[in-house]
């Protein structure tokens, strides 16, 4: 399939493992920031092809994960009600609350579904004139500007009982933060190459300068983490810090316009929660005064819902890639994929669901420690 | 009864209900993964435990006199009803088929069982039986017993099919997971994932260039035809739900043996590909219906996949990969790229992701 297999190449795979060979002379620790690539990392066996002094850390790029636990509370209390739909992509399902999951919820009798979009969202909320639709708006930047359109299509129908939770959490901050924290290992960046579709490259020049650290916007598929990779570490043995665009085939330097404007017509920054990382200022997206009529959080009243983790997870330190999930006492025993402790277990993108999914634990060596 | 076969309940006494991290049933639960699997092992055979049932084959084998016959039971829950490359009603009788073919037995007879929902256009009705008459007829069974059982409007979903099945097997045939040894040849006859992303695609609402259509066979004719030619076919498995990765994995269990294989040799057709790319799917964990996995002896890998070839079903056979000594209950995948990982069991659903 065109513009998928020569990305999943075995000869290019070779030609740039070899080059990362040569020009690595000594050991790196590497964040890649998103979880889809978090999640090709463990599916096509990166790290096993790498030289042993790059060490790769995941990062907190999983907005399933980082959503925190209070938000999937005040999602669960919403979706509970009588006279709600409750509508949520797949992922957001499964995730933990501090009591249950919203698909408990469901087989408890609540109308709680799967879609696709969130202009199927409002869809329903135009065939059920009866109901409360709201949609579960979580994600970075990527899924932002549809959620937002959803927001404004909804307006444009005229509809009364459409309304977004919004969860919307920022790739940037989230970088700010890490690089700032006392425990930061992380020496080069693979940023997200979806997230910088929409808002292109310029946000990350002032922190890679600020923090001395190469930055390299990375694609998805194995070709181009690999390649990602190699720009990184020639960054780092050079003694540069650049911000350099490897997902060029999609990612521009100023991003889609178009929908950033939208995102500005209809969100404010605000600090926000993450999950295991604590508050990040200025991180988050919600609605605009101007769009109260559409926000759950004040039409449902659970602004007030408040949770804290649990203490046996160490999710917070696995989304700073200060720890390895095969670190953690409940890797694969308390903590499955069925009965997840910590959210980065629940998702396909989430490290730990990842490297127990693709038996991390079971066949290969990690290597740990390299960096310290 | 004998006092061996006996079972020993107390009046009044009922057995506590076993530990479970739910309290309802989830959907998870019926998606041939973990959840599933703990239903079965907490609670099903636990219970109905005997000696049949718990060999766990995707038949049950019994004997009478000098013959051994194998018994096999499906529901039918499919939505849509009608899909692109048949509908309910032929994945039913074909289902049933291929449960009773890779056990190694020769199907004969089925029942059919229908929960319908009041308000099904008598017109779809008769377009599921007579799709069912003519999969029955193409493979060669016979429809001999059924139920049919009406629902109020609102409690149930159009219409669901159980079906069973009788076969038998024929004297020197013995397909098991405990006949699996180190170089087995495993042999996939074409593409996969066709059935899951065809009724995915269809539910959603998704159209491709190319449709994208299931797979639903009887897989009895291929099957034959590969016994006739080698008496060292050790494991047969049809890959429906929880697809190829779940059922080689469950096989890796149950045989106690590794298994490894190649990423590069498993085909997958080019639009179920992007289907899956959109949907954020792993065609290795999505359900088909007309495929069958054999693990067969070394020496005779040769003859049964030119046999394969040479039927309608089985054009695009390939070899995907090998039993191991190594890495004993886990199988292990060459990825496209040249490293190496493992493939676990699905868990739950396949949940679509959202970024």
């Amino acid at each position: 399939m065109k513009f998928v297999d020569e990305y999943r190449d075995l000869k290019s795979a070779k030609v740039l493992t070899k080059q990362i060979e040569e020009v690595v002379t000594r050991p790196w620790a590497i964040m890649e920031i998103c979880g889809g690539q978090t999640h090709s990392i463990l599916k096509y066996g990166i790290e096993e092809l790498l030289p042993k002094q790059i060490t790769l850390l995941h990062g907190p790029g999983c907005p399933v994960c980082v959503t925190p636990l209070e938000q999937i509370d005040k999602a669960i209390a919403i979706a509970s009600r009588n006279d709600v739909i409750f509508t949520s992509f797949g992922d957001m399902l499964r995730v933990p609350g501090s009591q249950n999951d919203l698909l408990s919820v469901k087989a408890n009798g609540s109308d709680v579904r799967m879609v696709y979009s969130p202009l199927d969202a409002v869809k329903i909320a135009e065939e059920n004139p009866n109901k409360k639709i709201v949609f579960f708006a979580v994600g970075f930047e990527t899924t932002a500007p549809v959620n937002a359109m959803s927001v404004l299509e909804a307006k444009r129908r005229n509809l009364k009982n459409f309304s977004i939770l919004s969860s919307h959490v920022l790739v940037p901050p989230a970088i700010e933060a890490l690089l700032s924290s006392d425990d930061c290992m992380i020496q080069g960046f693979l940023a997200a190459g979806h997230v910088c579709t929409v808002m292109g490259y310029e946000e990350y020049i002032p922190l890679c300068e600020k923090y001395k650290t190469p930055i390299v916007v990375t694609g998805f598929e194995p070709v181009d983490i690999l390649q990602g990779i190699l720009m990184c570490v020639k960054q780092l043995e050079e003694g540069r810090c650049e911000v350099e665009n490897q997902y060029n085939r999609v990612v521009t330097k100023s991003g889609n316009e178009q929908a950033k404007k939208i995102l500005s017509a209809v969100f404010d920054t605000i600090d926000r929660k993450w999950r295991g990382m604590g508050n990040i200022p200025k991180s988050g997206y919600a609605l605009k005064e101007i769009f109260k009529d559409f926000d759950a959080e004040k039409i449902f009243d659970v602004g007030h819902l408040e949770q804290n983790e649990s203490s046996l997870c160490i999710a917070g330190e696995v989304l700073k890639g200060v720890k390895k999930p095969v670190e953690c006492s409940a890797f694969g025993k308390e903590c499955k994929p069925e009965t997840p402790l910590g959210a980065p277990m629940v998702s396909t993108e989430g490290a730990c669901a990842a490297y127990f999914h693709y038996g991390k634990n079971k066949f290969n060596a990690v290597h740990t420690d390299l960096v310290k | 009864m004998t006092d061996e076969t006996k079972i020993n309940i107390t009046p009044g006494f009922s057995c506590p209900i076993p530990k479970s991290e739910y309290d309802k049933i989830l959907l998870a639960h019926g998606g041939g993964g973990s959840l599933s699997h703990q239903l079965i092992s907490k609670m099903f055979l636990p219970q109905f435990d005997n000696e049949i049932l718990n060999a766990q084959h995707d038949s049950a084998f019994f004997t009478h006199g000098k013959y051994t016959f194998a018994f096999t039971t499906d529901s039918y829950v499919v939505q849509p009803i009608f899909f692109p490359g048949g509908n309910i009603g032929d994945l039913a009788v074909n289902g049933t088929i291929n449960d009773l073919a890779v056990s190694g037995a020769k199907p004969l007879y089925i029942s059919a069982a229908f929960i319908i929902e009041e308000g099904l256009p008598i017109e779809d009705l008769w377009k599921i039986v007579l799709s069912m008459k003519e999969a029955a007829y193409k493979a060669g069974v016979q429809i001999v017993t059924g139920d049919t059982k009406v629902v109020e409007h609102g409690k149930g979903d159009k219409i669901f099919i159980n079906t069973s099945g009788i076969g038998i097997v024929e004297e020197g045939i013995d397909i098991s997971p405990k006949n699996c040894k180190e170089g087995d040849v495993i042999i996939l006859n074409g593409s996969i994932a066709d059935h899951g992303v065809a009724i995915m695609s269809a539910r959603e609402g998704l159209t491709f260039e190319t449709e994208i259509i299931s797979d639903t066979a009887p897989l009895n004719d291929l099957i034959g035809s590969v016994l006739s030619v080698s008496k060292n076919i050790h494991v047969m498995r049809d890959p429906t739900r929880g697809g190829v990765a779940s059922t080689l994995k469950e096989i890796a269990l149950s045989a106690q043996v590794g298994i490894e294989i190649d990423e590069k040799e498993i085909p997958i057709k080019e639009e179920v590909k992007g289907a899956c790319e959109i949907l954020g799917l792993d065609p290795l964990y999505i359900a088909n219906e007309g495929k069958v996995i054999l693990f067969v002896a070394e020496n005779d890998s040769e003859k049964v996949l030119l046999e394969m070839k040479n039927h309608p079903l089985g054009k695009e056979s390939r070899i995907i990969g090998k039993v191991t000594k190594e890495h004993t209950g886990i199988v292990v995948m060459k990825t496209l790229i040249g490293s190496k990982r493992v493939v676990e069991m699905i868990t739950g659903e396949q949940l679509p992701r959202i970024c």
